[in-house]
């Protein structure tokens, strides 16, 4: 007999990509509750067309690699790829801007830069700002929650909406945005964005209906959602906690010195952590373990630097929110941030 | 016959087996900023081309005379003066051309496509052959701007030839085509980024193409003659 030597790590969970995988897509699951509770179906359908349209490019693009199909595309990495970006969307966006971001993102993001395991960037995050850039107009026409809107938007009004642009009474997009006060809704870090331009502060831009009792109406439950799903799979072990706990605590405390120093042009901090994307971006998109930092001090530093950026951009930038254009930004500087913060090989001294 | 081949090898080379776009990816930053339509794809091409064969021209004319140590200067300040005939000729003749070319029309002087070719060739080779190849290069350049323009074009905004007045002239307005008509622009595709990508796509058509001939060929060969078997005979002496 003889002794197997193997090497480190031997401690580990042999867990499958696919179990993975489907363990984030269930922690999904509040988030997208909280978005069809208030924002109607538009996202749940936007997800599905975009699974659709993903496995159809997994399969389309693995047969052209001549990788073996079946296990690839049902390891669910392109089906989280998709509800990612499902997610994302505004609920009433068109179907082809599902369509065309989950094409872009596994066709291009994905398996041209060498399939799972491969890609340098987040592919979701990615097709996010894909469309973004394209269509601003599609990716900016924000519903309002369903108890502010002027129209009742059943599924399947949502339905038509989507694939033709009009509810079947005959209500465009631009109708359907409207409050019932009659003027156009945007998203509550939209609104403050354009009242600051508009030279209100922040505290007048909050008595707008749209931010409700607390933050932002329906957003801050969809955040909570997020915010679940994620101390589940950090329960689960499925991701590491530095990384969301990071990024929170660095927006935390940039969103806190702007509110100390100036109150009236910066938003306060928990205003900052339940709009957007913040919990969604904490928890499942950075923590992708393909495209963020690998070591434990390297995923601090990568999540703080995202922290940094996405507040940065929320407050100066261009657009209202920040977290795609922050995610890739730090998924190009994670090789860097790797080389950096190299963890000290255990028995070996670290040389001065 | 020897001139015919020598001609046909130039002409591969330059469309083709060597293409400045595709192959040496020299010039890419008028490459990537200008192709936002056929028009202006077109435009550039044609300013890049007669530059080219210009350029060429004069460097293989001048070759016995310049010092080896300060060619460099000599090629740079013959092709700034060409470049600068082509603009003033461009700002004369097509001045709506010339406005949307902006900055990246001087900027062809700094475009390495073109001192490439007279280092590597005009500046070595008689002037017919270096006028053709200044030609090749130019045509295979040209036709990648062009290419790259209609693919971004189509998809940008589902024209093509779109403003081809503004180079050719009043009727040329009849040469806009509606491919496809796009409620949205496709704003990606007219971006750089889009450029970037859309490059990509083409290089990887390029070697596709290549690889398959090859492919060919090799199956060619095997059938023809089929594989000698070799013995090697192992002496121990």
């Amino acid at each position: 007999m003889t002794y197997w030597i193997a090497s480190s790590p031997h401690n580990h969970a042999q867990s499958s990509t696919a179990a993975l995988m489907r363990l984030v897509i269930l922690a999904t699951l509040p988030g997208i509750f909280a978005q069809w509770y208030f924002f109607g179906w538009g996202n749940i359908i936007h997800i599905s067309i975009a699974t659709i349209t993903a496995l159809v490019c997994e399969f389309f693009m693995l047969s052209l690699r001549k990788r073996k199909v079946k296990p690839e595309l049902l390891d669910g990495s392109a089906i989280l790829t998709a509800v990612l970006i499902g997610i994302s969307l505004p609920a009433i966006a068109p179907w082809w801007v599902a369509v065309i971001g989950s094409a872009f993102a596994i066709i291009v993001v994905k398996q041209l830069y060498g399939g799972i395991g491969h890609n340098p960037f987040n592919p979701a995050m990615a097709a996010y700002v894909m469309l973004l850039v394209s269509f601003p107009l599609q990716m900016t026409s924000w519903q309002p929650p369903l108890e502010l809107m002027q129209f009742s938007l059943g599924f399947f009004d949502t339905l038509t909406v989507i694939l033709t642009g009009f509810t079947p009474d005959g209500f465009s997009v631009e109708q359907l945005r409207t409050h019932i006060d009659g003027y156009t809704m945007a998203t509550p870090l939209d609104t403050v964005k354009t009242n600051l331009t508009l030279g209100m502060t922040v505290a007048e831009s909050t008595t707008s209906p749209i931010f409700g009792e607390h933050f932002a109406l329906g957003w801050e439950w969809i955040n909570i959602g997020f915010l679940l799903g994620g101390i589940f799979l950090i329960y689960k072990k499925a991701i590491p906690w530095v990384t969301p706990l990071s990024f929170l605590a660095s927006l935390f405390v940039c969103s806190f010195i702007a509110y100390a120093i100036s109150p009236d042009s910066a938003s306060s901090t928990m205003f900052h952590w339940l709009t957007g994307a913040t919990m969604l971006g904490a928890f499942f998109i950075l923590t992708d373990p393909v495209s963020s930092a690998t070591s434990v001090k390297g995923r601090m530093v990568y999540a703080a630097l995202a922290g940094f950026l996405v507040f940065i951009i929320r407050e100066f930038g261009g657009y209202p929110d920040g977290v795609a254009f922050a995610v890739l930004l730090c998924n190009m500087a994670g090789p860097l941030i790797d080389q950096y913060t190299r963890p000290r090989t255990y028995g070996h001294q670290v040389e001065k | 016959m020897k001139m015919n081949a020598e001609y046909k090898e130039l002409a591969i080379q330059g469309l083709w087996k060597n293409n400045p776009g595709l192959v040496q990816l020299l010039g890419l930053c008028p490459l990537l900023a200008v192709t936002a339509t056929v028009t202006n794809a077109l435009g550039l091409g044609l300013a890049t081309l007669l530059v080219l064969i210009g350029s060429n021209v004069t460097v293989s004319l001048v070759r016995e005379w310049v010092p080896k140590e300060i060619r460099i200067p000599v090629f740079v300040l013959i092709i700034a003066a060409f470049v600068t005939v082509i603009q003033l000729l461009m700002n004369a003749y097509t001045y709506g051309i010339y406005q949307s070319l902006g900055i990246f029309l001087p900027l062809i002087v700094t475009n390495c496509a073109i001192i490439g070719r007279a280092e590597a060739y005009a500046s070595k080779n008689p002037v017919k052959q270096a006028a053709f190849d200044g030609l090749m290069m130019g045509l295979g350049f040209a036709l990648v701007l062009i290419v790259l323009g209609a693919i971004r074009e189509v998809l940008g905004q589902g024209t093509l030839f779109d403003g081809a007045e503004l180079l050719l002239g009043e009727w040329a307005s009849v040469l806009r085509v509606e491919v496809l008509h796009l409620d949205n622009k496709f704003l990606l595709a007219i971006l750089p980024p889009g450029a970037f990508i859309a490059m990509g796509f083409l290089i990887a058509v390029k070697n596709y193409i290549d690889e398959k001939q090859k492919e060919k060929q090799k199956l060619q060969q095997s059938q023809e003659e089929p594989s000698t078997i070799e013995r090697v005979r192992v002496n121990f002496d």
